[in-house]
C-alpha cells in the first residue's frame, strides 16, 4: 500500500508531470513563471486547491453522483452525466472559500497569493486531476496522494521553468521568436529532459 | 453585412485565438498529436462556443454583474456535457483519444475569454457570428499543428501514409517537447506574418535560418 502510493506520489511529480508531459495548467505556466516567488506562491495556491477540491469532488463523485450498493456490488443511482457541471461548481466554491478565509484570518498569506487565486478557478490542472483520479479508479488515500503530487510536480515545473526564463530572456533569439514563442522552445527542452525519467518509478518501486 | 463579415473573419486571422490571444494552449498543445483528433476538438470547442455565447448574450441584462463568473461557467459546463453525451454516444473512438480534454472544454480560456470579452456586450446575432469565427480560427489553428505534428512525428495524415515507411519519422513530434516546439515556431511564424515588416530582409531567408538553427 505504502508504496504504491509512493509510486504514484513520484509518477505524478516526475514521468507524468502535469505541465511538461501532460500539457495540463499551461495558462499559469508560461503566464506566471517569470518571477520564482510568484511562481511558488501560485504552486501552493494551486496544490492546496488540488488536494481540498479532490477530497470534496472524489466524496462527492462515490457517494452522490454513482453510489455503489455494498450489498449487490451494482449502481443505486447514475448521476455520472452531472459530473462537469458539479466538479467545476465545487472547485469555483472552493477557490471563492480559500479566498474569503485567507482573507480574513490569514492576511499575509491572502496578500502573497492575491492576484493568483482567482485565476485557479480556470486552472485546467484541477478539473484534469479531480476527474483523472476518478477516470483511474483510484480509492480515496491514491486521489488524495494523486493530487498533492500533481501539485508539487506543478511546483517543481514552475520553479526549474523560472530559472530557464530568466536567462532566456536576457538573450537575442530572432525578432520573430521574442516573447512567448522562444519561451515554448525552451519550454520544449525542458520538457525533452523530463522525458528521460520515463522507467525510472518501475525501476525502483517495482509497480 | 461588412461588419458581421468582420466579426466573423477577426477570429481567423487578426485576432486568431491561439496564436494572437494566446488562449485554450492546453488543448492545443495536447490534442494536436494527430489531424483527426485536432478537428473533433476544434468542432466540439466551436459548437460549445456558439452555443454559451448565444445563451449568455440572450441573458446577458438578466445575469447579475456580481455573479456573472459563475453562471457564465455553469452555462458552458452544460453545453459541455451535451457534447460529452453526443460524442460518447456516437464517436466512441474520438472520446478515447480526447479522453480528458473533452470535459476540460469547461475551462478553456477562449470559451469564457469570449463570454467575457463579447458576448456579454453585443447582440445575440453578432454572438454566434463571434463564436463561430473564434471556432473556426481555433479549429483551423489544431489542423495546422497537428498536421506538422502528425506528418513529421508519424508521417500519416487523417491515418494515411504521406511519408514512406522505410523513413524513420521523428517520433519526438508527437510527444511533448514536440509539441511546445512546433506551437513556439507557429506563434513565431504567424508573428511574422501579421507585423509589417521593417528591414528589408525577405521571410524564406530569415526563416531558413531560423531552421537551421534549431
Amino acid at each position: 500500500m505504502a508504496i504504491k502510493l509512493a509510486a504514484i506520489f513520484f509518477t505524478m511529480i516526475l514521468v507524468d508531470n502535469y505541465v511538461l508531459s501532460k500539457f495540463l495548467g499551461i495558462c499559469p505556466f508560461l503566464g506566471v513563471s517569470k518571477k520564482l516567488d510568484s511562481a511558488v506562491g501560485m504552486s501552493l495556491a494551486v496544490t492546496f486547491v488540488m488536494v481540498m477540491a479532490t477530497a470534496v469532488t472524489w466524496t462527492l463523485q462515490t457517494f452522490l453522483l454513482t453510489p455503489v450498493d455494498a450489498v449487490t456490488g451494482e449502481l443505486k443511482w447514475d448521476f455520472g452525466y452531472l459530473q462537469t457541471i458539479v466538479f467545476i461548481l465545487v472547485i469555483a466554491i472552493l477557490v471563492q472559500l480559500v479566498e474569503t478565509v485567507l482573507k480574513k484570518y490569514v492576511p499575509s498569506l491572502y496578500n502573497a497569493l492575491g492576484v493568483y487565486l482567482p485565476l485557479i478557478t480556470t486552472n485546467c490542472a484541477i478539473l484534469g486531476v479531480t476527474i483523472l483520479n476518478i477516470d483511474n479508479g483510484y480509492n480515496f488515500a491514491e486521489s488524495i496522494i494523486c493530487a498533492l503530487g500533481a501539485g508539487i510536480g506543478f511546483l517543481v515545473a514552475m520553479v526549474l521553468f523560472s530559472g530557464v526564463r530568466r536567462r532566456v530572456e536576457q538573450a537575442n533569439p530572432p525578432k520573430c521568436f521574442e516573447g512567448l514563442p522562444i519561451t515554448l522552445v525552451a519550454a520544449a527542452m525542458v520538457s525533452m529532459s523530463f522525458m528521460g525519467f520515463g522507467g525510472i518509478i518501475e525501476a525502483i518501486f517495482g509497480v | 453585412m461588412s461588419k458581421n463579415i468582420e466579426v466573423l473573419t477577426n477570429g481567423i486571422l487578426k485576432e486568431n485565438p491561439v496564436l494572437r490571444l494566446v488562449l485554450g494552449t492546453c488543448p492545443t498543445l495536447a490534442v494536436t498529436t494527430m489531424a483527426s483528433n485536432a478537428i473533433g476538438m476544434g468542432v466540439a470547442a466551436t459548437f460549445v462556443l456558439i452555443c454559451s455565447n448565444v445563451v449568455i448574450s440572450a441573458l446577458r441584462n438578466i445575469i447579475p454583474n456580481q455573479v456573472r463568473i459563475p453562471a457564465y461557467v455553469t452555462i458552458i459546463a452544460g453545453f459541455v456535457s451535451v457534447v460529452q453525451m453526443l460524442v460518447k454516444a456516437y464517436m466512441p473512438a474520438l472520446d478515447k483519444s480526447l479522453g480528458v480534454f473533452l470535459p476540460l472544454i469547461v475551462v478553456n480560456c477562449i470559451i469564457l475569454g469570449r463570454a467575457e470579452m463579447f458576448a456579454s456586450k453585443n447582440g445575440v446575432g453578432a454572438s454566434a457570428l463571434d463564436g463561430l469565427g473564434m471556432g473556426i480560427g481555433f479549429t483551423l489553428t489544431l489542423l495546422l499543428m497537428s498536421s506538422i505534428r502528425e506528418i513529421l512525428g508519424a508521417g500519416t495524415w487523417f491515418g494515411y501514409q504521406i511519408i514512406p515507411a522505410s523513413i524513420d519519422p521523428f517520433t519526438i513530434m508527437t510527444s511533448a517537447p514536440g509539441g511546445f516546439f512546433v506551437f513556439g515556431a507557429l506563434m513565431a511564424a504567424a508573428t511574422l506574418l501579421t507585423t509589417p515588416r521593417k528591414k528589408k530582409e525577405s521571410p524564406s531567408g530569415k526563416e531558413a535560418r531560423e531552421g537551421g538553427e534549431a
